[in-house]
């Protein structure tokens, strides 16, 4: 198990080093030029030039890429060309935020769809695999902002069940927090359930047929308990793997669902971001989500690994 | 008499395809799907013609309620709500298509050429998929948005280009199970030149896949090319584009019940992007029997 970990955490680092450079390299294609951008059009070229220099923007752009993730990896995100103030603190602040909406659409997501897959196969064919299948399927395709508008007809106007803004007041308990986060994790959670619900449906269906199944059935194990120890342990490790993968348009829907709800998150930094021309903030908000979805990969192979006994057993054998 | 006979046998491929059109009328779901594509697909073409108001003209009338005279409302500027869904088919769905025929043709070359060269191309390529992979495509496309500035045709070739790694690894794959077969050997040992053999021997053995995951990417094109017009990244004003609809009005939820600007260009993407899944998995399960 050890060996396979650390083949996951090489590739990871492999991977993030890659999208390292991919990040630089279009944050430098960014038009304009930066001391012109953050002084502004009536400044003298000369101030501009000192600009440049201080933020060591003149420099030969493998020197720039060599300086700024040796800062990075040393914790020293640099400061924000908009705000003149280090990144990290803004950074964290949004980070956290996100983080939050993430938990609470995770911890929607997860149950209700791995529930709507697992219900599924077990009704092969009936009416309720037609409508989760289907439901999914459609949910899925629509765009985050559109279901979030329906939402917040519904359960924002309509219903006025829910609040429409997703920011709590300040200092407001857990369980307020939630409530706010409610109709924005909702809207995540609408798009990413058909898939993952699929995949919960395909692994299980794939258990049901299998020999040992067959074998306890008629063994005459109860029912519920096949579906438990033979059925479900089998069929829910696929569908972990793909959680992970889908950790990847979670963060992405983020962008647009914290736009939609103005909430202060990592998203909403990327944005402002990319349209203020602010590339030191860019950058790093880009390369803190791909560490974060490296890790939440990571963290997916661990337990999927502690889960699977043909990982765990590996060294052993 | 012998060639009337050889006539009255189509050729397999016919037959063929004649039997995957049936199993496709057959399906519920693919004809509901079809049937609401073609209607937004109508609207596209003469959407603007058969509205009832000119979808750019502004009023005075600003933020009427749905009614007899305009049957849902109209937006800020007083512009008639139904008649902006009816034209609004016309941006996503010129664009979405065309950045999906530019994915699909870039793909499929990137996919043929990896999967049957293998090697260090493949190596190489694969690798730098997967890390273009691990970023949320939004950030990426908003990121080149940024840098190249936004009009409609970098908008599409943006989607394109990003979706192009995701056709690719679908083609690939398709490849390497199609290169070890018999008839691949074969136009080899004739002296076939690689690239006649990439195009003309495997590719038409992999048009399933191709097809399949064409129509999956055009509603997963309009996904992001909404996603990214409601950020403010694609069509730009004045257009009646749908997403652009709601990016214009939705502040004005939280101020008051003006459900109206919203709902309806809403259902409108929602009800096109369905209908287009339905049609891809009528397709889908119709080729992969």
């Amino acid at each position: 198990m050890a060996r396979f970990l650390l083949k996951r955490l090489a590739l990871a680092v492999i991977t993030l080093a890659l999208v390292s450079v991919i990040v630089f390299a279009i944050a430098q294609l960014l038009p304009g030029n930066v001391g012109r951008n953050v002084l502004g059009g009536f400044a003298t070229q000369q101030s501009v030039n000192h600009l440049n220099h201080q933020l060591g923007v003149d420099r030969p752009v493998y020197v720039q890429y060599a300086s700024w993730i040796s800062n990075f990896v040393q914790g020293n995100l640099g400061s924000s060309l908009e705000y003149r103030v280090a990144v990290w603190p803004l950074l964290s602040t949004s980070l956290l935020n996100s983080l939050k909406l993430a938990a609470v659409a995770f911890v929607l997501l997860v149950p209700l769809s791995i529930l709507g897959g697992v219900v599924a196969a077990l009704r092969r064919g009936r009416l309720a695999d037609r409508v989760i299948t289907l439901a999914g399927l459609s949910l899925t395709a629509i765009p985050e902002f559109v279901s979030a508008i329906v939402l917040i007809l519904v359960f924002g106007l309509a219903l006025k069940v829910l609040p429409v803004d997703a920011t709590a007041p300040p200092g407001a308990g857990f369980l307020t927090q939630v409530k706010y986060l409610l109709l924005p994790s909702l809207a995540l959670t609408m798009v990413l359930f058909g898939y993952i619900a699929r995949m919960a449906r395909a692994g299980t269906i794939e258990a049901l047929d299998a020999d040992y199944t067959r074998t306890a059935i008629l063994k005459g194990v109860r029912t519920r308990t096949v579906i438990r120890r033979h059925v479900l342990r089998n069929s829910l490790l696929p569908t972990i793997a793909v959680i992970a993968t889908q950790l990847g348009y979670l963060i992405g829907g983020l962008v647009v669902i914290e736009k939609l709800f103005n909430y202060n998150g990592i998203g909403q930094r990327i944005l402002t971001a990319a349209l203020n021309k602010d590339f030191t903030m860019l950058e790093s908000s880009v390369l803190v989500i791909a560490i974060v979805y490296l890790a939440a990969a990571l963290v997916a192979d661990v337990l999927y690994s502690v889960l699977n006994p043909r990982i765990r057993y590996a060294e052993a054998a | 008499m012998s060639s009337i006979a050889v006539e009255l046998v189509p050729a397999p491929a016919t037959v063929a395809r004649r039997e995957t059109l049936r199993a496709l009328l057959r399906s519920k779901t693919f004809l509901v799907g079809a049937l609401v594509v073609c209607w937004w697909v109508f609207c596209a073409i003469f959407g603007a013609t058969i509205a009832p108001r000119d979808p750019l003209a502004q009023s005075a009338n600003v933020l009427a309620v749905p009614s007899v005279h305009h049957l849902f409302g109209t937006d800020q500027l007083g512009r008639d709500v139904f008649s902006r869904v009816l034209a609004g088919a016309r941006s996503i769905l010129t664009i979405a298509p065309a950045a999906t025929a530019l994915a699909i043709a870039a793909g499929t070359a990137v996919g043929l050429l990896t999967g049957y060269r293998r090697g260090a191309v493949d190596d190489i390529v694969s690798r730098l998929i997967e890390a273009m992979l691990s970023l949320p495509l939004v950030v990426v496309a908003i990121v080149v948005a940024v840098a190249l500035g936004h009009s409609t045709l970098t908008l599409m070739v943006i989607v394109g280009v990003l979706f192009t790694p995701l056709i690719a690894r679908t083609v690939r794959a398709a490849v390497l199970a199609e290169r070890e077969l018999d008839y691949v050997a074969a136009a080899q040992l004739r002296g076939e030149h690689a690239p006649y053999i990439m195009f003309a021997e495997i590719l038409p053995n992999v048009m399933g896949p191709i097809i399949v995951e064409a129509t999956v990417r055009v509603g997963y094109a309009i996904f992001a090319i909404a996603g990214l017009t409601f950020l403010g990244f694609g069509v730009q004003e004045p257009s009646p584009d749908w997403a652009l609809q709601i990016s214009d009005n939705y502040s004005l939820l939280a101020a008051g019940s003006y459900w109206w600007t919203v709902l309806f260009p809403a259902l409108a993407i929602a009800s096109l992007v369905v209908a287009i899944n339905l049609v891809a998995d009528g397709i889908s399960q119709v080729l992969e029997r």
